[in-house]
């Protein structure tokens, strides 16, 4: 596994254990972490959402878009405020759009130069639509 | 047309720089070949059978006689003297070099132009009407919408990796010029009691499942537009299938869910995002709009003596009048088209020399600015009718006046096997042995209307489904041949064709033709179009004229 990046730092990697979306439905306490896979919708967990601190969201193949969506949900209709973590076949030059979709932390794939990724983290310094943190650009442009 | 600001220039910019990087890491070996694939895509770039293959995004047609000059320049020093206008409005060039595709990017970005999301499974180039703004048809300009949607779609981060490639088409007329009933999204622009309006379908497409898309909205107010547009592709990206690229649009997710309870998902997803963030504001709207305003329109007298005379006889110009110039909203100008189907000349193919006379005659004629059609011809939007006469003289001496628009020889061509890498069979030399075929001025005008389209294989970029006869390119045991359907149109009264039956060799091609031609004369009712006669009778008798003496 490539390096992990979380709050614009590079660690190596860190303690989070994520349980898979069946282990956590099953379990009985309430366990902070959980990962889903693409096809997982996260409307099955929407209810204990309060209490999960990290969500790390699979891509298979980074050709593979739905976790943009699935971070998207999560943060606008969730208003979920916790971690999102990519997680799979995650690349240097996809970093940008993840960002803007909502994730905050991304373990890279093998092979990944974490020395370049703060920098494709930031991408391009405008944007036409809403991203997590910026309305769409309609509404500040002159 | 629509001017960048400081906000879209910089993103275009920026862009290149971003692609210059990958295309720098590619070459250098730390990008891999899989990952630039998809990366260069993005950026119009394929890599074709001969060489690599360049699609330059022109947003719903619109082009400045600046932009023109720009690409011919391209043309020249980046390739092989020629471009080609292609069936989605936008221009390809077939000969540019990798390593060289960031500087050519570069020049394009000084003239406002791009290839971002030209291919790839992302949303592509909004299309549009090529008559928006001076059609007599018109409901409401169709042009803002178009543009609005291109800035919320481009480089939109959730959208960059869908399941397949997603294609916009809006109109604002009565006649349906964009073919918005077969894209994954159609807009229609409508009033309703003097109220903007939209009505969106959603789920049509050619390709290997031809399916004219259903209407899922009805009077969608304008500030709704991007929210309801999100709520789909946000339903197409989290359920649209993955597993199979073949039954990866959106057309087969609408069919399987049916059109009822895709518009309720949809619905249930817009709950969330109206009334957010992206819905438009006024502001915004009459932003863009002041970029579609109408020229400066002199006060002309729509009677010119000088051109009304001439049209009566069976001149060159009076026939290049009757089928290439269309009426005009404003009295006292016209609508012309250049027909980019000389025969001998792939369909589409211009040359740099012709792209700057283009751009001269725009110029001169028309305000500075053209649009690329679907039908792979360009459009003198504003052009005074007293200035007719010079204009097609002009054209004449530019072999850009082939007086055939709308006419069998007005074929739509892709650029099959010739260019192509996914080709089954090569189609612009059966566009070229058809026009061949009827070569005679006359009998094509007596004929009137008549669509051919061609596509090398099943992916239908010459949208053989909607051709009043369509030409699909078939592998039969590695030999090159090709099925013959009817019926198809592109346009408001949309219909999909049916096959007549066995596929023909190259050679035959053109005798088929003549033969469904010689039926259809046989049988018509006055003026009657082909597509009418053969909704009146049926597809027997052309399949009998046709097989009957080919035995099969
Ligand atoms: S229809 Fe097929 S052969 Fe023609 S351009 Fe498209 S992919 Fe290529």
């Amino acid at each position: 596994m490539g390096s992990l990046i979380k709050n614009n730092t590079v660690l190596e990697s860190d303690e989070v254990t994520f349980l898979t979306l069946q282990e956590y439905l099953d379990s009985d306490n309430r366990p902070q972490a959980v990962w889903l896979d693409a096809g997982e919708e996260i409307e099955a967990i929407a209810d204990f959402l309060d209490d999960i601190t990290a969500i790390a969201l699979n891509f298979p193949a980074f050709s593979d878009g739905r976790a943009y969506s699935t971070a998207a949900v999560l943060r606008r209709h969730h208003n979920y405020t916790g971690e999102i973590r990519a997680i799979g076949d995650v690349r240097l030059d996809q970093l940008e759009q993840m960002a803007r979709c909502g994730f905050n932390a991304y373990q890279l794939a093998d092979g990944q130069n974490a020395d370049q990724a703060l920098k494709r983290i930031e991408g391009f310094s405008v944007s036409y639509q809403q991203t997590i943190d910026r309305d769409p650009l309609f509404r500040h442009r002159a | 047309m629509y001017v960048y600001d400081e906000y879209d220039q910089k993103m275009v910019d920026e862009r290149v720089e971003q692609y210059r990087d990958q295309t720098d890491r590619f070459l250098a070996g730390t990008l891999s070949a899989e990952e630039f694939q998809h990366l260069r895509l993005r950026n119009g770039l394929y890599i074709q059978r001969l060489a690599p293959m360049l699609r330059i995004a022109v947003p719903y047609g619109m082009l400045s006689s600046t932009q023109l000059r720009k690409l011919a320049h391209i043309t020249r020093h980046y390739d092989r003297g020629y471009a080609h206008f292609t069936t989605r409005q936008n221009v390809q060039l077939n000969w540019p070099k990798l390593e060289e595709v960031p500087d050519l990017l570069a020049e394009l970005a000084t003239v406002e132009m791009h290839a971002i999301q030209t291919s790839g499974n992302c949303i592509r180039n909004v299309t549009s009407d090529q008559y928006a703004g001076v059609a007599r048809d018109e409901i409401e300009d169709s042009r803002p919408w178009a543009e609005l949607i291109r800035q919320w779609s481009t480089f939109h981060p959730e959208y960059n990796w869908l399941p397949r490639k997603f294609k916009i088409a809006v109109t604002g007329a009565e006649g349906d010029r964009a073919a918005v009933q077969v894209h994954d999204i159609g807009v229609r622009v409508l009033r309703e009691n003097g109220e903007t309006r939209f009505e969106v379908l959603a789920g049509g497409g050619l390709g290997r499942t031809p399916i004219i898309g259903p209407v899922i909205k009805q009077s969608l107010e304008p500030k709704h537009l991007l929210t309801y547009l999100e709520a789909i592709l946000r339903v197409y990206n989290r359920y649209g299938r993955r597993d199979n690229k073949y039954k990866a649009r959106i057309k087969i997710l609408v069919k399987a869910m049916t059109p009822e309870v895709f518009a309720q998902k949809v619905e249930e997803e817009w709950v969330h995002l109206k009334d957010g963030p992206e819905t438009l504001t006024q502001a915004e709207i009459d932003r863009v709009r002041k970029h579609f305003t109408a020229p400066a329109y002199e006060k002309l007298e729509d009677h010119v003596p000088a051109v009304d005379d001439l049209l009566a006889d069976n001149s060159g110009f009076g026939n290049w009048v009757k089928q290439n110039v269309k009426a005009h909203r404003q009295p006292g100008y016209v609508i012309v088209n250049l027909a980019m189907k000389q025969t001998g000349i792939a369909p589409g193919d211009v040359t740099d020399e012709q792209l700057e006379i283009i751009a001269d005659l725009a110029d001169e004629f028309s305000f500075g600015e053209v649009r690329v059609t679907h039908e792979q011809n360009v459009t003198l939007a504003d052009v005074p009718k007293k200035s007719l006469h010079d204009l097609w003289t002009k054209l004449v001496e530019a072999e850009l006046a082939s007086p055939n628009l709308g006419l069998l020889t007005d074929i739509i061509c892709c650029p099959g096997g010739d260019y192509c890498s996914l080709a089954n069979a090569k189609s612009i030399p059966v566009a070229e042995a058809i026009q061949r075929q009827f070569e005679d001025l006359d009998y094509l005008h007596d004929l009137g209307e008549l669509d051919i389209n061609i596509s090398g294989c099943m992916n239908a970029c010459g949208h053989h489904h909607v051709g009043n006869i369509g030409i699909l390119g078939v592998d039969k045991k590695g030999e090159e041949f090709y099925q013959v359907s009817i019926g198809g149109s592109g346009y408001e009264d949309a219909s999909l064709a049916k096959i007549l039956g066995p596929s023909f060799a190259q050679d035959d091609v053109p005798g088929v033709v003549q033969k469904l031609v010689d039926v259809h004369l046989e049988h018509r009712q006055g003026e009657e179009r082909f597509i009418d006669t053969y909704r009146r009778l049926g597809i027997d008798p052309y399949k009998e004229a046709v097989y009957a003496t080919w035995e099969v």
